[in-house]
Parts: structure tokens; sequence; C-alpha cells
């Protein structure tokens, strides 16, 4: 068995004129979560659909755990999806949805007793599910995916309608199947949901990836560090800093923007040249900042194109 | 490198999923989807509470008019005429059938094997032209022959109505015929009695066999037929025959026969020839023409006879096991029609359709399963309706002074399996719309239409559009519920509006299928192609 993966190549597809997916490229790997992040509209779910052989894609292929989907022998043994936590037969208890689910992969009943319990709906799980809140449905969906113990794990959009305890209960959750090795793929419209538990994050837009990166890498990557400093001679300051090879910008007459230079460095420098300076302050862009500028040039990109289409 | 390559073929063969059990899972998945629904589960319940009941409503309001009788020149049912409660009376053949058994015969018993001879130098008659709801009268007829008027001999156990018998005969439409048992025909030489031209009959018994003759100079004689009688007694009556029965177009006839070398060959009884009018009690369904008569001179015999020996037709009156049956049926099929539609189109509505499909990406052995589920499911809800329904038709019709064709344990078994198989049909092209729509409303619409809309216009329609929608529509699955007995022997026209279905139960079944078997086929290139 090959190790727990997801592989998306140069997907694309059409829906009337509208191009959903274009040349949608990346790997989800084991043991860590991919957040895969991207304003509404930009393919999340579409390529989520084409992962689980929902969609036909018109070019590319993807493959879980190195096959296609539909050649997956008990797929929710390989891989567990959380799609739309609202997809219930309402008149169908909770108990009875992971029931039908187990019989279609040969799992006795006792594996949905089982999940039932790690995702704590119980009590619930022998009333109809049309009563359930969104919570609730959503954990009921959580347990749908957990039901094969499956090595992968999509999750579309799974914070939504959580209430903060069981968000936290979700990230948690999340943490440790990946920590089991799994692979996870999570999307979300909003990055800030998956910043804390995303090891890597796929941002896209307008169908293909816009940055496949660590965290970390896309921090420093994006608007970059820099560092502000409180000086009362900022020209002084600046001319220090220029000589050590920087660009400082001047920002009023008591603050100066310093990029390229750690803050530690800064501080050696006015030091050396005996500067006086206040507040040295490292300013680190946030994982939403850099998003934003991912996606938002998309936006202007798409704006413009739309533009042109129109003359 | 070559152990790279023989591990992972050694791991291809070891993981190709055996497909049964694939689809023994999506069996199993979709009947536990299936049963979680309460909704649904009362969605049968109730499509067999309103089978029950409505079949119940229709037995319950069928009453016999209360009085039958001859309709008298003074006008039908009128007081003074003779008038007789319950429905007229239909004799039953050796074998549970509805036959009609009225003749003019002039008979001696006989006693172990014999032979009886004759010759027929005549046969004429008359047909009535009162029109249909006026008695016939000896008094309006033009001269004429029924197609399938019969004179010859007979050998009968007794003269009680529906006894077994066999006979030879010849017809004015159809040539020397040996005839026994009502439904059994076989011919002899072609062409009718002429004076130039008249016929040879030879009768003859042996042991339980009895062999009819026929010969054109009464020299060389050739075998007609031949049968064993069951059980037949020691002495038996045997004589000549005379019967008209009612012409293609409704009117009753009546036939006068000569014949002469009468001979009768082995042990008659001490008594000589005597003369029995069979079935002309006014209480006797079939309608006769005159009284029958029989005069002897010397050597001639002339007899004349009005009736039939044949299969009852719908003449005895359309009430049959399934009659009532019918409307409770169809609106058990509406709601079984939603149920079906329901059991795909709710996974549409809501999205649950994805979850199924990731389940068991194999989309065909998805929709193969369902249609299984509820095939069988409403297979067994509309047998379960029929089994209920033709008993409780049949007490209540019968209770209320209906005569009821009689049908056979076979019949009654073909009714209950063939209307499981009506429904279960029906629910799965409806399953398959569902799929096609892939919406609740559009589907039961759509399955109302095409499976229950064909069928209200054709039941209500005349013989031409009603004989097309129960030939070429989905209608055609309701002649499982056909009853009455098509007879080679009656010249009787078997149309829709006489309450004969145009195809045959299977034939019927075959058409409604062709539509499933359509639909699904649709459905199964489209749920493949489309994205979920």
């Amino acid at each position: 068995m090959s190790e727990p993966s997801i592989e998306v190549f140069g997907l694309r597809k059409r829906f009337g004129s509208a191009q959903a997916l274009d040349g949608m490229t990346f790997t989800v790997r084991p043991g860590r979560v991919t957040g895969f992040v991207g304003p509404n509209g930009a393919g999340k779910s579409t390529t989520i659909r084409v992962v689980l052989g929902l969609d036909a894609p018109d070019e590319g292929r993807a493959l879980v755990c190195g096959e296609a989907y539909a050649r997956l022998h008990r797929p929710l043994n390989q891989v567990g999806a959380l799609l739309d936590a609202a997809a219930l037969q309402p008149s169908r208890s909770g108990r009875n949805h992971l029931l039908w689910l187990a019989h279609s992969q040969a799992l006795p009943a006792r594996r949905v007793d089982e999940v039932i319990e790690l995702v704590g709906i119980g009590s619930a799980a022998r009333r109809r599910a049309g009563g359930y809140s969104l919570g609730m449905r959503q954990r009921l969906g959580i347990a749908a995916a957990m039901l094969g113990d499956p090595p992968v794990l999509i999750m579309d959009e799974p914070f939504n309608g959580m209430d903060p305890e069981g968000i936290i209960w979700m990230r948690q959750l999340l943490r440790s199947l990946a920590a089991d090795g799994r692979a996870i793929l999570v999307s979300s419209h909003l990055m800030g949901e998956v910043q804390d538990i995303a090891h890597q994050v796929v941002v896209v837009g307008r169908g293909r990836v816009l940055a496949d990166a660590s965290v970390e890498e896309l921090i420093a990557r994006g608007s970059g560090d820099h560092v502000l400093l409180r000086a009362p001679s900022p020209a002084q300051a600046a001319s220090a800093l220029r000589r050590a090879g920087t660009a400082p910008t001047i920002l009023d007459e008591e603050r100066l923007s310093v990029s390229g230079l750690a803050a530690q460095r800064v501080v050696e420098v006015l030091s050396q040249a005996r500067v006086p300076f206040s507040e040295v302050a490292a300013h680190r862009a946030s994982l939403e900042d850099v998003y934003l500028q991912l996606t938002g040039g998309e936006v202007e990109f798409r704006a413009a194109g739309e533009r042109e289409a129109r003359v | 490198m070559s152990a790279a390559v023989s591990t992972s073929a050694a791991r291809r063969s070891s993981t190709p999923p055996p497909s049964g059990d694939r689809w023994g899972r999506v069996l199993r998945s979709e009947w536990t989807k299936f049963r979680t629904v309460r909704g649904w589960m009362i969605g049968l319940l109730s499509a067999l509470a309103l089978c029950a009941t409505f079949t119940f409503l229709v037995a319950n309001g069928s009453h016999e008019g209360g009085c039958f009788g001859p309709p008298s020149a003074s006008g039908p049912n009128s007081p003074g005429s003779d008038c007789y409660t319950g429905h007229p009376f239909v004799p039953t053949g050796p074998s549970g059938e509805a036959v009609a058994d009225s003749y003019q015969f002039v008979d001696r018993p006989l006693t172990g094997n014999g032979t009886l001879t004759a010759r027929v130098t005549s046969l004429t008659g008359l047909i009535s032209t009162n029109p249909r709801n006026e008695a016939p009268s000896l008094a309006n007829t033009r001269p004429g022959l029924a197609a399938w008027a019969k004179a010859g001999l007979m050998i009968t156990p007794s003269t009680r109505q529906g006894s077994p018998y066999a006979a030879v005969m010849t017809t004015p439409g159809h040539g020397i015929r040996f005839q026994h048992d009502y439904t059994h025909d076989e011919p002899g030489q072609p062409g009718s009695v002429s004076a130039s031209g008249p016929r040879w009959l030879r009768l003859t018994r042996f042991g339980d066999t009895v062999t009819g003759y026929d010969s054109l100079g009464g020299g060389r004689w050739t075998e007609v037929g031949s049968t064993r009688l069951a059980a037949l007694p020691a002495t038996v009556d045997v004589g000549l025959f005379v019967t008209s029965p009612v012409t293609y177009d409704g009117a009753p006839s009546q036939a006068t026969a000569i014949l002469d070398h009468v001979t009768l060959n082995g042990h008659p009884g001490v008594s000589g020839w005597g003369s029995h009018p069979i079935g002309n009690d006014p209480r006797n369904y079939y309608p006769t023409l005159g009284a029958g008569s029989y005069q002897r001179v010397g050597d001639l015999f002339r007899l004349t006879g009005s009736g039939d020996i044949a299969a009852a037709v719908a003449l005895a009156g359309g009430d049959t096991a399934s009659t009532c049956l019918l409307l409770g049926l169809s609106v058990a099929l509406i709601a079984l029609i939603v149920v079906a539609a329901m059991f795909i189109t709710g996974e549409y509505r809501r999205g649950l359709i994805r979850t199924t499909f990731t389940a068991t990406p194999h989309r065909r052995h998805v929709l193969a399963a369902k249609a299984l589920v509820i095939g069988t499911i409403t297979f067994a809800i509309g047998a379960l309706g029929a089994a209920v329904g033709v008993p409780l038709g049949n007490h209540l019709l019968a209770s209320n002074g209906n005569y009821v064709f009689p049908a056979s344990t076979l019949t009654i078994g073909r009714i209950i399996l063939g209307s499981g198989a009506l429904v279960a049909l029906t629910a799965v092209a409806v399953l398959a719309l569902g799929t096609i729509l892939r919406r609740s409303a559009g589907a039961v619409t759509a399955g109302i239409i095409v499976f229950i809309v064909p069928y209200l216009i054709g039941s209500m329609s005349g013989d031409g559009a009603g004989t097309w929608l129960f030939r070429f529509t989905p209608a055609a699955g309701f002649s499982v519920l056909g009853i009455l007995p098509r007879s080679a022997t009656v010249s009787y026209p078997y149309t829709f509006a006489n309450g004969y279905y145009p195809v045959s139960p299977l034939a019927g079944l075959a058409v409604l299928c062709l539509y499933t078997a359509g639909a699904l086929g649709v459905a199964a290139l489209l749920v493949t192609r489309r994205d979920a």
C-alpha cells in the first residue's frame, strides 16, 4: 500500500462559461494538515469533488493513495470526507445514517458505535437527524468520515456553524489525526481558521494554486519582515541605516520602517553609529495578510481580465 | 527492478475487489437506507391499506339489480313478468370453468361399449332481429345460421348442465368437429351440410374412450378425434343434439337439423328415444331463441335447439376475481410511485447522493441495488394487496348476489404474482425517472402521467383508444388482471369494452418491462455521465 496522500495534477474543468479549475496541481502529504484556502468560487469544492470521483475533470487527474478514487476498494476505509453536513435524510437517525454507510463498506455495527463515541453525539444518535443543530451535523459528518478509520481525510469547511467549544474540539481532533500519520486536507475560505492547525497551506484562486508552502515560508514570503523604529531624529537614523545597505522609509517625525534587516541587526547598526532610538519592533506579517495579498491580486487580475474581455 | 515489478503485480492480483462482495455490500446498504426511513414504511403500509379499502368500496358498492328475468313486451322487469332474485345461473364445467350448456338432446341410455351412427341431411336456422335490449322472439327473425351452430351426436354421463361430454358434430361455418368438455376441439371434414351433400357421423364408446368419425357417403369412415372421459359410468346417455349460439353481433339464434339412418349398436336401455331440452330455463344466463322441439317421422329425426355447448365468455356478466381489485391496486400504485421516487430524489435534493457515491463509486451498482430493493419491496406489497383484495372482492360480490366468473387457483396465483410484478416494474421505472429528473415533484408527476394516466384514459375510452392504450402504453401491464376466457369455438367480440384486455397477461407485462428497461437504461447512462 502506497503512503497516504492526495495528488492533484493539472485539473481543468469548465462549467458553461466559467473556468472552475484551471490547472490545479498540489499534493497532500501524510502526517500533516494541509490547509486549502481561497475565496469562495476559487475551485476548492470542485477540486474536492474531483478527488472523490464525484465530478469528472475535463483534463488532469487526481489520485488518492496512488489510485483513482473510482478504483478504491472500500473507499471509505481509505478516504474519509466531510462535504456537506446538511446532506442527511432528516427522518433517518444519525446512527442509522452511519449504519448504512458502514454496511456499504462491510464494516460492523460496532464500528458505528465507536465513531459515535469518538465525536461525542452519543445520546442524540438515535434521534432523527433532521432535529440536529448545525454543530451536531458537523460532528455526525466527522463520524461518517472516521467510520473506515481512513489514512486520508478531506474536510470541506469543517468549522462552519460550530460553536467555539466545537472549533477547539475540531482543532485538537485534526492535530491528533495528523499526528497519527494521516494525510489531511482542510478547506476553508477563512485563513485564520486554518492558521493554527495547518502545517502546509495551499492558497488557490480562480481555479489554480497561487501558493503552496509551509506556514512559515508563506509568512516570510509575504509582505516580508520589517522593523518599525522609533527615533527622535529619523533622518539621522535613516542615513546610518543606509550606510548599512538598506533603504528605510521615514514614516513621520519620529518613526521609520526598515525592511531587509532583522531587528537585532538594526539595533547593532544604530548603536555603532550612536544614533539614539526609543523603540525597535519587529513586525511579523500574519497569514491573513499574505492570503489577502495573494488572493486580492487574483481578484484584481480577474476584474482586469473581465474588463478586457468586455472590450 | 524485477522484484519491484513482481511485488506490484502480486499486490494487484491480491487486491481486485470481488465484485460479488461489492454488490452485496451496496445492496445491504440500500436496504438499510430504505428500512430506516419511517415515512417510507408508512407509505408502504398505506398503499396496502388503500388497496384493501378501495377494493372493499368497489365490491361493497356492486349490488345485483335485485331482479332479473326475460324482458317482456311491456318492458324489462315490469310487474307480471317472470322475475328472479340473485344472478342468472351459469353452469360450471368439469374443470371448474364457467360454461354454456344449452341444447336440444334426444337420447337413450347405453350400457357398456357401443356405437351411435346417424346421417345429417339438413341444417337450417333463424336469427333474432329484435333489438338487443328486448327478449328474442320467434316473431322477429330472419333465416340464417350462426357459424358455430351444431348438430350431431353426443355421449355424456348425465344431462345435468356442466357435465362432461364428447360429441361429433357438423357446423355451418367450421365443418365437422369433434369436441369434448367445452374447451377441446378438433376439426374433421370441412364444408357444411346440404341436400346434395349430407354428412355421416359416428361416435363410439370403448371403455373410457370416446371416438368420433365422419364420412361423406357412409362407407369410408375417418377418425376426427378421440378422448378419454375420466370415470365414465357403465351407463351413459347417447343421442342426437342440436344447438345454435348467439351470433358475433349478439343476436340469439335457433337451428333445426334433420337426421336419419340413426343406429345404436350395443346395449341400449329399454326405454326408447326421449327428448330433453337442456338449459332452456329462463334462469339460465345463456340467451336462447324459442323453446327446443323434437319430432320423429318414421326414420326422420327433426330437432330444433338454441344455445351453446362451449366455454362461457363475458355474456355471463363482467364481474371477475379482479374486478374490485383494479381500482384498489391503481390507487396503491400512486402511493408506491411516491415512495419509489423519493427513494432516489430525496438523496439528490439533500446532496446525500454524493455521500452515496463516495461510499460506492460504482454508480450503476447503486442504481441496480436501489432498483432491486424498491422492486422487491413493492412486489411484496402488490402481491399482498392482491392476495387480500381478490378473496375480499370475491366474497363481497358473491354475498351481494353478483355472479363472479370462476377462476382456477392457477389464475388466482397469476393475478397475485402479476399484481406484484405490475407494481414492482412500475416502481423501478419511477425510480429510474427519479434518477433522470433528480426532482421529487417532477418524478412523481412523470410517474403518474406515464404509468397511471394511460390506464385511466384507457379504462374510460371506447374500443379504439382503449385497445391502443392497453396494448402499447404501460397500461398494458394491467393485463395481468385479465380473467375472462377466450374461446376459439365461440364467435364473440373479445374487445376491451367487453372486459377483455387486448394482450395476454405475459405480453402485457412484457410491454411494461420494455418501458421499465428503457427508463433504467437512460438512468444508467446519465448517472455515470453526469457530475454528482
